[in-house]
């Protein structure tokens, strides 16, 4: 599941001395890291530690105040988000955006009408539109939700909100995942079901995964990186991280 | 223009725009907090103009009071309505959409402005200036300043530094500063947030109600007052940033100034001023001139 | 403007076309009163739909519309010569271009605002478009303008008479309904939808949602001034009050008590309202206090925002739902309550 020594295929995405501050306080502090594909990169660390600061800096929701993002080998630090997103960068939240009172496939294609040439087509019905359709079509089943596609996104199960969350990133035909919690809130059988998602997805994408479940991160990561106070303490591969005193004293507790 | 019409016009401009503070800060104070957009804000003011006019016979000869004693009378009365309303149709509207409160507000505008109609009628009015602020300062050679306008100010400046005191303090203050911020922390802390709600929302209908008391003998009593004062109430609250009571401060005295000057130097595009600064600063500013608080 | 899962009904296909049915056999049965009264609801459905596009299909909620409605309306006057009638062909693009502008401008700066900013902004907009009418010589005052020749299309068609009138009215009706019946369905429409319900989630999956909302924001200023044209050019008379905020408020009003998020609620919350209106107003129900209505209104309105937050299109479902026993359907978060302020 999980090879110890991964070699670093084509590098993704890449984000060089990310800083971030909000007047007096460093939310993000000189934070590097390659995602590249092939690989799972986890970035764990304590409530506060600037994951999340993170996560929205490399998806472009608000600019760092130092560093810069690399997507592809081009610069996108002055990109907006949808301009990354249209890049190839996807992005799922911890809370879910899906739309509840749009079917499993509106919600799909709806995500997937952004990469078509006209989005803003006024006239022909966005139903019959077939790039968008065959994308999401793709999407639902990868994520397994093929038998899904007419149910009202509301009604679903959490597990499947989750995954729903996932396929509208996927329908974007993105190159790099980042992932912000995708586990959040999940029973032990839907999270297998994520996890071995996770290990299909990396075949072929780069993904950035922030977890709080630490037995799932140690499962699926090919590295971690470890943040305390917006800082990162330690990097490497999970045995390597494991091993680290600094991690073991401020966050693990001696796993 | 010569020196003693400028001063005029800037004691003018300082005076309207302490009163549209008076006004506005009670409309950003409960929006802020509560999360309210109330358009009936200036049906408010109107009411307190209208209870000037309506009380001044009463309470003479009730107790032989004059204008202050309306006044204390007209504060206590619209603390009891805020209160009342508060309770009874207020507190509908807090988990409601915007939209919903707009509205609501809005069909709220309407039954005051016809039971006013029905109560006291629809003539304008004359409030008479009380006969011991009716004098005049004398401005130069040829020029006097009357200072009940000055007392308008006075007031509005007392009740600006009462409500900075009071906010930065008192316990109350605090608790009403934590509740905007956060609700379920300050009621796990054994605050009743429904009774801090009503406080805060009487306050803010006694301080619309109280410009329009003290503005009456200067603006008059007719029935359009609500209304105009309720749009440019929003133009400073847009300006300043909802929630700041320094940013509505700020943003009254700035229109007050574009206004007052407006209407000396182009007549006929005043009504549109106060519009065109409020585009361009939005231009710079989406968000207004201060944050919340 | 609705995010329906599956194609309209039949049922509601159905309704529609039988309102339009019965509304064009109306001047069969009707009298010149009649005529006039439904032509004018005819005209606010169409301010009604233009508005539903931003408040039901991108979630703007827009206090400051009558702006848009009220320049086609002057624009319709003030381009027409004097004297003789102007060119229809050539005015009603006029002034629907006017209100387009106007549009543009108002949503490229207020768009730069969110929520409650929004709401007010638009609101102060508007009411600087009515003091330009008001204040200045340009608008004519208080006291409004005439239009002194209906304007027509020379040799082939007059708006003479209340028939011609209420079927250009119908005809504009139906144009509009099909319009945004298409655009709703359309990947523009579609992406509309996404930003009402998630802004975020759209510009995480590559939508640049600013345009998007100018360029709804723009096509609905332009189908209000197309209402607001056709009310000049039926009355031949405009005065401020068609760019005061109470119209603005009306107009909401009307959108929320059909029920927002379709069509079809914009025709019943006009027709509901101007009806509603005409009720309190009159003379042989209430007498004296008929000029006291607006208390009527007032609490009409509070109480349908409070009791019918679907609108009344809303009904059959709220009845439906009573009688088989549940509780509101789960797919949609309950409609009126905040999920974050």
């Amino acid at each position: 599941m999980n090879t110890t020594t991964a070699s670093p295929g084509e590098v993704l995405l890449r984000g060089r001395g990310i800083t971030r501050r909000w007047g007096g306080l460093v939310a993000v502090n000189d934070v590097s890291l390659e995602l590249w594909r092939g690989a799972v990169h986890a970035v764990i660390g304590t409530n506060g530690a600037g994951k999340s600061t993170l996560i929205n800096i490399l998806s472009g929701e608000f600019p760092p105040s130092a560093g810069t993002v690399e997507l592809l080998g081009q610069d996108i630090t002055a990109w907006s988000q949808p301009r990354r997103a249209r890049a190839g960068l996807g992005r799922s939240y911890q809370r879910n955006t899906i739309f509840p009172s749009f079917s499993v496939l509106e919600n799909c294609r709806l995500a997937a009408q952004a990469r078509t040439p006209r989005p803003w087509a006024l006239w022909e019905p966005a139903a019959r539109c077939g790039p968008s359709n065959e994308a999401a079509r793709e999407a639902a089943a990868r994520t397994g939700l093929a038998d899904y596609l007419e149910r009202p996104a509301g009604l679903l199960s959490h597990g499947q909100k989750r995954q729903l969350e996932i396929a509208m990133c996927l329908a974007t035909a993105p190159q790099v995942l980042l992932l912000d919690e995708p586990l959040a809130g999940m029973g032990a059988e839907e999270t297998e079901r994520m996890l071995t998602l996770l290990a299909e997805l990396k075949a072929d994408h780069a993904i950035l995964l922030v977890e709080h479940d630490m037995d799932a991160v140690f499962r699926v990561a090919d590295r971690l990186t470890v943040m305390v106070n917006g800082a990162v303490i330690a990097h490497g591969t999970p045995d390597a991280v494991r091993s680290d005193e600094q991690v073991q004293a401020a966050y693990l507790g001696g796993h | 223009m010569d020196l003693a019409t400028f001063l005029i016009q800037c004691l003018n401009a300082v005076q309207y725009g302490l009163l549209l503070f008076l006004v506005a800060s009670g409309l950003t104070l409960i929006f802020g907090i509560m999360g309210v957009i109330n358009l009936a804000h200036g049906s408010f003011y109107m009411i307190g103009a209208y209870m000037a006019f309506a009380l001044s016979a009463p309470v003479a000869s009730t107790f032989g009071g004059g204008f202050f004693s309306v006044l204390v009378v007209g504060v206590v009365l619209a603390v009891l309505l805020g209160y009342v309303l508060e309770w009874a149709f207020y507190s509908y509207l807090y988990e409601r959409e915007h939209l919903q409160q707009v509205l609501m507000t809005y069909g709220l505008i309407l039954v005051f402005e016809e039971l006013r109609s029905l109560i006291v009628g629809d003539d304008v009015h004359g409030v008479p200036v009380p006969p011991l602020l009716s004098a005049a300062l004398p401005l130069g050679e040829v020029m006097t300043y009357p200072v009940y306008r000055l007392f308008i100010s006075g007031v509005c400046i007392a009740l600006a530094l009462g409500m900075y005191l009071v906010f930065t303090r008192t316990r109350l203050g605090m608790m009403i500063r934590a509740g905007s911020t956060n609700r379920e922390m300050v009621q796990s802390l054994g605050v009743d947030i429904s009774f801090l709600y009503r406080v805060v929302f009487a306050a803010g209908v006694a301080l619309a109600a109280l410009a329009g008391m003290v503005a009456a003998p200067v603006s008059s009593v007719y029935p359009g007052m609500g209304q105009s004062v309720l749009i440019i109430c929003f133009v400073v609250v847009v300006i300043g940033g909802i929630g700041s009571i320094r940013g509505a401060l700020v943003a009254a005295l700035l229109i007050g100034f574009v206004d007052t000057f407006g209407k000396v130097l182009l007549p006929s595009a005043a009504g549109v001023l106060v519009y065109v600064l409020m585009a361009l600063i939005l231009l710079w500013r989406p968000d207004g001139l201060f944050k919340a608080g | 403007m609705s995010d329906k899962l599956h194609r309209p009904s039949a049922g509601q296909i159905g309704f529609v076309t039988a309102v339009f049915a019965a509304l064009a056999a109306y001047p069969l049965v009707a009298g010149s009163y009649g005529l006039d009264l439904v032509a004018k609801i005819m005209i606010f459905a169409i301010f009604a739909l233009s508005l539903e596009l931003l408040v039901g299909g991108t979630g703007l909620v827009c206090f400051g519309h009558a702006a848009f409605f009220g320049i086609g309306a002057y624009a319709a006057v003030l381009l027409s010569p004097e004297y003789e009638a102007a060119n229809l062909l050539w005015l009603l693009p006029a002034s629907v271009g006017a209100a387009a502008l106007y549009a543009l401008a108002v949503g490229a700066l207020s768009l730069r605002t969110k929520g409650v900013y929004f709401i007010m902004v638009t609101l102060a907009f508007a009411q600087m478009a009515y003091y330009v009418v008001h204040d200045t010589p340009l608008g004519g005052g208080t006291d409004g303008i005439y239009l002194n020749a209906k304007p027509a299309i020379r040799g082939v068609f007059e708006l003479q008479g209340g028939v011609v009138m209420y079927g250009l009215a119908w005809a504009a009706l139906l144009a509009t309904f099909a319009l945004l019946a298409v655009v709703s369905r359309s990947r523009f429409g579609r992406a509309l939808a996404g930003i009402r319900v998630n802004e975020q989630r759209m510009r995480a999956t590559g939508f640049a949602t600013y345009p998007y909302k100018l360029a709804a924001f723009t096509l609905s200023g332009a189908l209000a001034g197309l209402a607001g044209f056709l009310y000049a050019v039926k009355d031949g008379y405009v005065n401020p009050e068609l760019m005061s905020w109470h119209l603005s408020g009306s107009v909401l009003i009307m959108v929320i008590l059909g029920g927002i998020g379709h069509l079809r609620g914009a025709l019943i919350g006009a027709f509901a309202y101007v009806l509603l209106q005409e009720f309190f107003k009159s003379e042989a129900v209430f007498g004296e206090f008929a000029r006291h209505w607006h208390l009527g209104m007032g609490l009409v309105i509070i109480l349908s925002v409070a009791l019918l937050p679907r609108g009344l299109v809303g009904i059959p479902a709220q009845l439906a739902a009573r009688l088989a026993g549940r509780a509101s359907r789960r797919a949609e978060a309950q409609p009126g309550l905040k999920e974050q302020r």
